[in-house]
Parts: C-alpha cells; structure tokens; sequence
C-alpha cells in the first residue's frame, strides 16, 4: 500500500551548532566522562566475600507469620493456595483449637523449588500471615529437603522477624479484614 | 669479535621477554581500564586485585583446544599469526628503549641494531607488513566476516600509511637523519618535536591508531557488525598471536610517539643529550618508559571514548583530512627553514593553520542550507501533518 500524502510530515533537522561541528568540546566531554567514570565508586557487588544489597522489597523465602501468642498467624483460607500460580502450596485444614478462628492449617507445604516467588500468595493472604523475605541463599542438598514444612516456615519468621525491612508490602503485621480482631474493630468504628 | 652478536642475541632474548610480560599485562590493564570506566571492579580473582589474570590467560591460551575448521585454507591460515606477532615485534629492532648507556660507545646499548641508518624506515615498513596478517588470515578463513574485516584492513592501510608517512617525513626533515636515536638527540637539542610540528604529532597519533587497528579505527574486527572480524576462525594460542601482535603494536606506536614527537628521554631541565652517569640514565630511561605508558593510557582511554568510525569516515578523514594535513606540515616545515626564521614560528604557525582550518569546517558545514527529513504519522496526519518543506527536497522526489 502506496503511503498516502497525509501521513508525510516534513521537519526540519535542525542546524547543527558550531561548537558541535568543531568536535573538540564534544571529545573533551567524552575524555572528562570516561575519566571521571575511572575513579568513581564501582557498582560491582562481592557476593560471596559481602552481602549484596538486595532492595527490600527482595522476594525471597517465604515464612508463616506468628500472631503476638506465638501461634500460627494463619486461617486455612486456601486463599493463597488459589492465587499461586505455580500450584506451590498445599495446606490441610483442621479446626482450630483456638477460639478466634475456625480453621487453622495443619499442614502447610510450600514446594520452594516448584515456586516463581510472584509474591501472589502474599497478597492474596487476607491475615498477612504469608510472606516472602529477603533472604537469598536457599540451597538444599534433596529435593526433599526444599519442601519446607509448617515448623520450617514458622522458623524462618523466627530468624527473619528481626530483620528490619522486611514485610514492606505486606500491612507489617497488622491484620487484614478476615481476622476477627479486625472486625470487631472495624464495626466498632 | 663474539661479543657482538652474543649480546645482541642476549638483548633479543631479553626484550622479547619483555615485550610479552609487558602485552600481558597491558591486556589486563585493559580489562580492568574497560570495567572501571563502567563503573565495575575487572578480573580480580587470581592472585591479590587479579595481578596473576594474565599468567591464567596464558595458560589457558595454551591449553585450549586449537580449532582449525574444515573449511580454511591451511598454509595462509596457519601462517597469518605468526606474522602478526613476527611482522610488529620486527620494528623493536630499531627502537632505542633506553637511552645510550654512559661511558663505552659500543659497550652497552639498548637497541638491536644500532647501526640501521634507515631505522624508522625499517620501522614503518615491518610494522605495515602486519597487514598481511590481518590479510591472509581474512583470506584463508573462508568466512565472509574475517574476509570483510580484511578487506577493511587493507583499504585502511592505503589509507592511513600515506598520512603516517608525511608525519614522519616531517621528523626526519629536522633531524636531517632516518636514526631514531639521531631524532631523539635532535630534540634535546632544539626542544621537543610537538612543538615545533604540532599538525606532525596530530597526523602521527591518529594514524597510528589505525595502524595497531585500534578503535575508534578497528575496523578489521569490528565485533558489532563482523562478529570477530579477521579473526573468527582463530582460537587458542593463535587468536593469542594476534592479540599479542596487536598489543605489541601499541606499544610500538606508543614509543615511536614519544620518541619522535616528546623528546624521547629528555625533559626539560633532567635530561641531557650527554649523559654522564649512571644514576642519570636510570632517570632518563624513567622518563623514557613513563612517557610511553602515557601514550598507552591514552589509547586505552580512547578506545572507551571515542565511537568507531564508518568504514567511509576513515577513509575520508585520512585522504582529506589527514593528508592535507601532513602536506601542510612539511610545507611550513620547508618554509620556515627556508626562510631562516627562528624554527619556533612554525609550531605557531601551525597551531593558526590547524585552528583555522578547523573552524572552516565547521563553519562551511554550519552555514550548509538546512535539511528537512520526511517522518510518517499516524492517520491524524492531516490534522498534525506539516506538509511544508524548507530546503531542496522536493516533494515529488518522496
């Protein structure tokens, strides 16, 4: 198809400066950047010798968040299992033994190799209690080994909680509309 | 007399020894200038800051499977690096890598072969031959990329051996004589070269940086567009020829700048044409050796400057950029002696010359009519299109 007339559009390219043409200033520029870059402060990160300085909102290893008692934080909602695309998380509800909920996960197994860390389960969770940290390294010698159970993530909430930085997209322990602590505050209001 | 070819062949052993040492590690002063400029750390793994890389590079080298494909043309393939690293180590011969040692004429030198009265014309010619490197192995490949590098290679020899050889004619007009060293002693004399033959200097550094293919002329292996360029087809100990040829090269450009150009060993008020003593030759050979090391740092720095050049710039800027330039070099030469004046008059009057012819470039192509570029729009093009033109395009042409 010919182009028609109406889809040309003439500019102008515009008259190059005359310091431009006479190169100079353009290749001292050059020189003074790249010479400037020689002494700057390298990017490169030591990995192995240092920590790399991930950005907190790094989507690692995921953990079970524990309420103020100490006691899983989550309420076998399935929701998490739903959202995961890469069918990840298996969980076995019983009733609770609490009276603040009626469910409560009896088992809880994430397939860390099976996960694409999306972070969808984390955001899906109406109680925050999945999260995905910033921690990095995971390595296991089985595969076995990488399906990491309820105790599993329960203990890396208990290395990571200190971490400052961590659960920055998440309501930072807070609970969502589904706990019944939350309700009943917000029709208190 | 045994002592004479003895040392000379001691002298050989010793500066080929160098010569490696020195390509090995400017490869990885190259690496690590090419990850500091991007802001990154370079190899340093082996040994403390990666000081023990090119010993690890050489091995692997070595020990690294020889490829030869099936479809080369053997003799030249086989052939091509090693005059690659024969052709630039060659002009070593007449380069004078120290200053004369004080005391014994004939006793220590650091030159093989002090008596090669055409020594800079021995250098030019077995420096050029390393194009045939670059040649044969484009050639014998069989591959269309290493052929077109080597066909860029040698329509860049044409064109910048013309301009490297006024440059030098210029040298050789005021030393009166084809000897490095006698160019050297000429200096100290009458005070540094660049001085007096700025355009010289200009016309010789550029040209030499075509000469050792390095950018912004590396056209041959120009890696975005030939893949390897000349050498694609190489791997192992001969891709390593060819590396270690082209560095070689830039040490040899390096020297010949410093030499011919910024007095070689002497500085103003160190150095003198007469040395006199030990502790003054080790002073010069300094100067000497950290003058050369400037020269390779400022290649390397261009290399990460500077964009490459298109095939057609090159070859304009050397057939009329710089050989007008290094015939205007040797015309002020010629006339200033002629004239008698005092020689520093034409280091002035070729600064005006290169400025001003400079700044008519510029300003002819700044008062050239403006273009205007045809662009295609959306289908709103009838509201937004501007159908005007200000220049000599005309609208059927489109």
């Amino acid at each position: 198809m010919p182009i028609a007339q109406y889809e040309i559009k003439w500019v102008r390219r515009g008259r190059p400066k005359l310091m431009e043409l006479l190169y100079v200033s353009a290749i001292a520029e050059g020189f003074g950047t790249t010479i400037r870059h020689l002494f700057e402060r390298k990017v490169t990160q030591q990995y192995p010798e240092s920590e790399p300085n991930l950005p907190p909102h790094y989507r690692g290893v995921h953990r079970l968040n524990r309420d103020d008692q100490g006691r899983v934080k989550c309420v076998a909602c399935y929701l998490c299992a739903t959202a995961c695309p890469a069918h990840c998380i298996d969980i076995v509800a019983a009733p609770s033994p609490w009276p603040d909920r009626e469910k409560y996960p009896e088992v809880f197994v994430i397939d860390e190799l099976r996960c694409i860390y999306c972070g969808m389960c984390e955001e899906a969770c109406p109680v925050d209690a999945i999260e995905l940290t910033t921690l990095y390294d995971l390595t296991g010698y089985t595969r076995e080994e990488m399906l990491f159970d309820k105790e599993k993530l329960l203990s890396v909430f208990d290395r990571t909680v200190e971490f400052p930085g961590e659960g920055v997209r998440t309501q930072r322990g807070r609970l969502g509309p589904a706990s019944k602590a939350a309700h009943k505050e917000d029709s208190g209001d | 007399m045994i002592y004479e070819p003895v040392f000379t062949l001691l002298l050989i052993v010793v500066l080929l020894g160098l010569l490696q040492l020195a390509c090995a590690y400017l490869i990885l002063l190259e690496r690590k200038m090419a990850a500091w400029v991007q802001d990154r750390l370079g190899p340093n793994r082996v040994g403390p800051k990666g000081l023990f890389q090119p010993v690890a590079d050489g091995l692997k080298f070595l020990l690294k499977e020889q490829v030869v494909p099936g479809h080369v043309d053997k003799p030249a393939y086989f052939v091509a690096p090693a005059i690659a690293v024969v052709a630039t180590t060659l002009g070593f011969a007449v380069v004078p890598f120290a200053p004369v040692a004080p005391g014994e004429e004939r006793g220590l030198r650091f030159i093989i072969a002090p008596d090669l009265d055409i020594g800079i014309l021995f250098f030019v010619a077995a420096g050029s031959l390393a194009v045939y490197a670059v040649l044969l192995a484009g050639w014998s490949s069989n591959n269309k990329y290493s052929f077109l590098g080597a066909i860029r290679s040698s329509a860049q020899l044409v064109s910048y051996e013309i301009p490297l050889g006024l440059a030098i004619l210029g040298v050789v007009f005021a030393a009166g004589s084809f000897s490095i060293s006698d160019m050297v002693v000429q200096q100290v004399r009458q005070g540094w070269n660049v001085l007096y033959q700025p355009i010289g200097f200009v016309v010789f550094f550029l040209s030499g940086l075509a000469e050792c293919n390095r950018l912004p002329f590396d056209l041959p292996e120009a890696e975005q567009e030939l893949v390897g360029g000349y050498h694609t087809e190489y791997s192992g100990l001969k891709f390593a020829f060819f590396f270690l040829g082209e560095y070689t090269h830039v040490i040899s450009i390096s020297f010949l700048c410093s030499l011919l150009y910024l007095g070689g060993w002497h500085l103003p008020g160190i150095g003198s044409a007469v040395l006199s003593g030990w502790g003054e030759w080790f002073l010069a050979s300094l100067i000497l050796w950290m003058k050369v090391t400037l020269f390779v740092l400022v290649i390397m720095l261009v290399r990460w400057t500077l964009p490459r050049f298109r095939y057609d710039q090159l070859m304009d800027m050397a057939w009329l950029g710089l050989m007008p330039l290094g015939l205007a070099n040797i015309v002020i030469l010629a006339v200033v002696a002629y004239g008698e004046v005092q020689p520093g008059w034409s280091g002035l009057v070729s600064v005006v010359f290169l400025a001003s012819v400079g700044v008519g470039r510029a300003l002819w192509f700044h008062l050239q009519p403006e273009e205007s570029i045809r662009v295609l729009t959306q289908n709103d093009g009838v509201k937004t299109g501007v159908q005007g033109n200000g220049s000599s395009h005309a609208h059927s042409a489109v």
